[in-house]
């Protein structure tokens, strides 16, 4: 059993609309320390949506969003993040009119212990090499880098990441999934939402499968070879 | 000095010198407003006006507080950015998820209503403002005299516009105003408090334009028409310049001041309408403006 003290992500009958339309329909999710868990679905099923929502970036929400046993559905979108929070969008948000490195040291410290410059520059090298680039002049690959290095150096420790390896080559997200290994084994949660089953499978604790603004399964990695025909079902186009 | 190809030296410099004045006040004008264009996405037709207070707010201040030009110049911007911290707050905020349109036609009303409350109190003809001591006579140069006053405005333009520029493109606090301008819903996302990044903004851009309107005090007379008339060409600069540069926005003030002063001496019938001209052919032929970005 799980205490409360370690629930870092805790959503409730979670509501969230876009102007007149209903996105999500009631979603309850958890996200333990240290866990790995991903949202994964076709696309419009709501997965992004479950994030930006835990950001307060949607419209309207409802229900119940508890971050490190906080509640932040009244919360200012800007202080979300100051609860430990690094948020990765799908469109990676790179600034074209800063550099990389000022994209890089952007973003205020949320805790004390993020990682350093020559920390993140040694886990992805290509950054140094091109840190007075404009930010928008990198590879995908490399924006994806610079994206999840950002929020590495605020010293947040529950990441939502979005679509990470979306239109990457296979060398990028191997290299990615490295990556996300690494902050597992420091202790960081992390909720990743994703397309790629065969990135997240090896290296997720559980996966919540998302379809029309409802969660309608949720599997444990342990599960995972008895419901593949169910993953399969949801999961294909 | 004698004229050379028919080109008469003194008045060509002397209309020069009027070119750069006049294109400095358009560079901090149209400097705040691309400022808070920026950020906010909204075209602040109160500029003119609030440019037009911060004059007659060095002139009250000097006719009744004894607050001389230097303090003015400290005194009177931090006074004008402060109202508009307070119309951004209580009139900006709540429309600022409608249409731009409604933040133009809300700042156009907002100029007209302060436009018309000095009218009321002050009359429509002019004040005068006399040039503090330390800045009044002039030098000789050999081929034009140069009254200090105006170099002044010419140098602190320079010097107010030159900071401004390298606070935003090469400062921490500036790279803030950059990410918020190209996406300030990521930038919140990161833990910023953008709201109250607006508010200082629309605060700073428009004490601009009122530390413009002390330095035009001694050299325009102080009246509430003067914002309306400087505008409709700041405009036009900004049209010209295009909207995103903040550079962009300082040199083509700059250089349309000098356009102008330029045709005034070679043909002065155009010198009120060349610079929406060059608005024209820049709208044909690149609608987005000189340093603008594609939007």
């Amino acid at each position: 059993m799980t205490s409360s003290m370690d629930e870092k992500i805790r959503l409730r009958d979670l509501h969230a609309f876009y102007g007149e339309s209903h996105i999500l329909h009631g979603i309850n999710l958890y996200v333990n320390r240290g866990e790995l868990v991903t949202l994964l679905g076709r696309n419009g099923s709501g997965r992004s949506t479950t994030l930006k929502s835990i950001m307060n970036m949607v419209g309207r929400r409802s229900g119940s969003i508890m971050i490190n046993g906080t509640e932040t559905l009244g919360m200012p979108a800007h202080r979300i993040a100051h609860l430990g929070i690094g948020f990765c969008p799908e469109e990676r948000g790179i600034f074209a009119s800063l550099s990389v490195e000022e994209n890089l040291l952007l973003p205020p410290e949320v805790r004390s212990d993020g990682m350093s410059l020559d920390e993140l520059y040694s886990m992805f090298p290509n950054l140094l090499e091109r840190r007075a680039s404009q930010g928008t002049r990198l590879s995908g690959g490399e924006q994806q880098m610079l994206a999840l290095a950002r929020i590495l150096r605020t010293g947040a420790n529950i990441l939502l990441l979005d679509e990470i390896t979306e239109g990457l080559a296979p060398v990028i997200v191997k290299k990615l999934g490295e990556v996300l290994v690494q902050l597992k084994q420091r202790g960081l949660t992390i909720l990743l939402v994703e397309q790629n089953f065969h990135f997240a499978a090896p290296i997720a604790d559980r996966h919540y499968i998302m379809e029309h603004g409802h969660i309608v399964e949720e599997i444990h990695q342990s599960e995972l070879e008895e419901k593949r025909g169910l993953l399969d079902t949801y999961l294909s186009v | 000095m004698d004229s050379f190809l028919g080109i008469n030296p003194v008045a060509l410099f002397g209309q020069l010198l009027v070119g750069l004045i006049n294109g400095s006040f358009y560079a901090l004008l149209s400097l705040g407003l691309a400022i808070i264009f920026g950020l906010l996405r909204i075209i602040n037709f109160a500029q003119g006006a609030l440019y037009m207070v911060g004059a007659f707010f060095a002139w009250l201040g000097l006719q009744h507080l004894g607050i001389n030009y230097w303090l003015a110049l400290i005194v009177v911007p931090v006074s004008v950015g402060f109202i508009g911290i307070l119309i951004e707050r209580i009139l900006i905020r709540p429309i600022s998820n409608e249409d731009h349109l409604y933040g133009l036609l809300l700042t156009y009303g907002v100029a007209l209503v302060l436009q018309g409350i000095f009218t009321h109190l002050f009359g429509s003809s002019g004040l005068p403002y006399s040039i503090p001591e330390t800045l009044q006579g002039g030098a000789n140069l050999g081929f034009m005299y140069l009254p200090t006053y105006r170099a002044w405005i010419i140098v602190i333009s320079l010097l107010v516009c030159g900071s401004t520029w390298w606070v935003i493109e090469k400062t921490k606090l500036g790279a803030y105003l950059r990410a918020g301008t190209e996406n300030s819903r990521i930038l919140q996302g990161f833990g910023v408090n953008v709201p109250l990044m607006i508010t200082l903004t629309f605060g700073f851009g428009v004490a601009l334009a009122g530390f413009a309107g002390v330095l035009a005090a001694p050299i325009y007379s102080v009246s509430p028409d003067m914002g309306a008339n400087i505008l409709i060409v700041v405009f036009a600069i900004v049209v010209i310049g295009g909207m995103g540069s903040i550079g962009g926005a300082i040199l083509t003030g700059l250089l349309m001041g000098i356009i102008e002063g330029l045709t005034k001496y070679f043909y002065p019938e155009a010198s009120t309408t060349v610079i929406f001209l060059v608005m024209v052919l820049v709208l044909l032929f690149k609608p987005a403006g000189l340093f603008g970005k594609e939007l």
